[in-house]
């Protein structure tokens, strides 16, 4: 069609996006510097207040060690057995109780009460059931996760629009082929934001439950910045829960990417 | 060979939408049923595709009774309903699961052709527009070669130019393979265009008023002048069947007409 313009002229031009971009690490590089400078030539003391350079020097210092390698992996695997655990009951109890209305009335308003609890209110009752290692902080992580992943599950099924489950009743599927050609794609986006969700509160939870008590890991590395008054540690470990929360959030992002892109709306419009 | 027998229908409130529907319909007829809104012509195709059960009477197709959707019976809705997270290819051959990928492809491809959309097969649905996707929509229920084919409002939604290039479509489709259609619109001109036999409903309950035969031979001329006796001839029908409608409920309920 003549009167269509060109896709390329609707895009911001590359250079436009990249400046766009550059533009939010103003504030942040200008704070940084300013810190630096003031500690330099001695407007601020720097002990409580570490500049940019120190924090570096921390952070390089720890990953030249291999101390942080082994910390971050402590953390990470943590992470990853909670979020595993939480997030597939969550999938799987979330559809049951979207799917039949029995299981639905006998289950929900007593996972909804449940919700309600503070999830750090359970240390202390976990540490008791499942001791001080493993166990309890991974239960923790899960229970932390389990919560928005059932919540937007549940939301997804009954939101599926009635006129598409009518198409699969007139071809005739099987429950399973409904729940499986209709009901679990229908359902994949907000799936997957969900689970970003939960993924966010798991990295709330490991912090948590590392600073209560852990010899490894990156929150044992917070307590060990305060007990020996290194503000320095403390913020190279927030660094590092800020990078490995933003790329495992990326990845899981990325990796669900290839699965929705049928979508019509704002998310499958470049730029959005 | 689509037989109802005094098919009622009464929704949970309690309200009757239907009334003692009796019809006998031929294979490879077409029948258009036209009606003012609230007559239950849409309420009465979910009944005959089996995904509504009626209240009393029987339904049946080559003498058995529908309980459930049915493979004999096709449905096109009103909107296209195609599965977004589907090529266009694959909402096509979405009944056809059982086939291999080879067969499935083949017939997918032979039906993209027949309703005008090849090389549209990769396409995801929300780059159709309408017209194209309702094409889609007809080809994902023919492809299932059903004996009854229904149809609710399929062309409600287009503009006249598709909705005419569509109704060439659909004759061309009915053609080639002669499934009975029950077609559903309040489209006077598209009943006189495609259809053997016009049944005019009346509403409150729905029911039948008037059955006219079109006897025409196809293709038929949108100016013929005989098409436009067909249409004169419908639309005197709906005037008596609102008539009616009104002259028996404006007694009771007249309040509820005053908008």
């Amino acid at each position: 069609m003549p009167a269509t313009p060109d896709p390329a002229s609707l895009q911001p031009r590359p250079g436009l996006r990249f400046a766009g971009a550059a533009l939010g690490l103003v504030l942040p590089l200008l704070l940084a510097l300013g810190l630096e400078l003031a500690v330099r030539f001695g407007v601020m003391e720097g002990r409580l207040t570490p500049p940019p350079s120190k924090i570096i020097t921390t952070l390089s210092g720890l990953v030249a060690s291999g101390e942080w390698f082994s910390h971050a992996f402590a953390t990470l695997k943590r992470v990853a057995f909670g979020f595993g655990i939480g997030a597939s009951l969550g999938i799987l109890i979330g559809a049951l109780s979207g799917a039949m209305l029995l299981v639905r009335r006998l289950i929900d308003p007593a996972i909804q009460a449940l919700r309600a609890v503070p999830s750090i209110a359970w240390v202390p009752l976990f540490i008791l059931w499942f001791g001080i290692f493993e166990t309890s902080k991974i239960t923790l992580i899960a229970v932390g996760v389990f919560f928005p992943v059932y919540l937007g599950v549940l939301g997804a099924v009954l939101a599926v629009d009635r006129k598409i489950i009518e198409v699969g009743r007139v071809f005739r599927l099987s429950r399973f082929d409904l729940a499986r050609r209709i009901m679990l794609p229908a359902t994949l986006p907000a799936l997957v934001i969900s689970l970003r969700a939960g993924l966010g509160l798991g990295w709330m939870f490991v912090v948590a439950a590392e600073i209560m008590g852990a010899s490894e890991g990156l929150g044992f590395l917070l307590i060990d910045g305060q007990q020996v008054g290194r503000p320095d540690l403390i913020i190279a470990a927030i660094f590092s829960f800020a990078l490995l929360g933003f790329l495992t959030d990326w990845l899981l992002d990325h990796a669900t990417r290839p699965l929705l892109v049928w979508r019509d709306d704002l998310s499958s419009s470049e730029g959005a | 060979m689509l037989k109802l027998d005094a098919v009622s229908r009464v929704f949970p409130g309690g309200q009757q939408a239907l009334a003692g529907i009796t019809l006998d319909i031929a294979e490879g007829e077409i029948v258009a049923m036209v009606g003012g809104s609230g007559c239950g012509k849409t309420t009465l195709l979910r009944l005959i595709s089996g995904l509504d059960q009626p209240s009393a009477g029987d339904i049946l197709v080559d003498g058995r009774t529908i309980d459930g959707p049915n493979e004999k019976v096709g449905l096109i809705f009103q909107e296209p309903r195609l599965l977004p997270w589907l090529s266009v290819a694959e909402n096509i051959g979405f009944s056809l699961h059982h086939l291999s990928k080879a067969e499935r492809q083949e017939k997918v491809e032979r039906a993209l052709l027949r309703v005008g959309l090849g090389g549209y097969g990769a396409r995801w649905p929300r780059q159709l527009s309408g017209g194209q996707a309702q094409r889609v929509s007809i080809a994902r229920a023919l492809i299932a070669q059903p004996k009854v084919l229904l149809l609710d409002e399929p062309f409600s939604a287009l503009d006249a130019f598709t909705r005419a290039a569509l109704h060439e479509h659909l004759i061309a489709l009915w053609e080639a393979e002669q499934p009975t259609l029950l077609l559903v619109t309040h489209d006077v001109e598209e009943a006189a265009i495609l259809a053997d036999r016009v049944i005019v409903m009346q509403p409150h309950p729905g029911r039948i008023f008037a059955e006219l035969t079109v006897d025409l031979p196809r293709p038929r001329d949108r100016l013929d002048d005989r098409l436009h006796d067909v249409k004169r001839r419908i639309l005197k029908a709906l005037d008596g069947s609102l008539n009616d409608a009104q002259s028996t409920s404006s007694q009771n309920d007249a309040a509820a007409f005053w908008w």
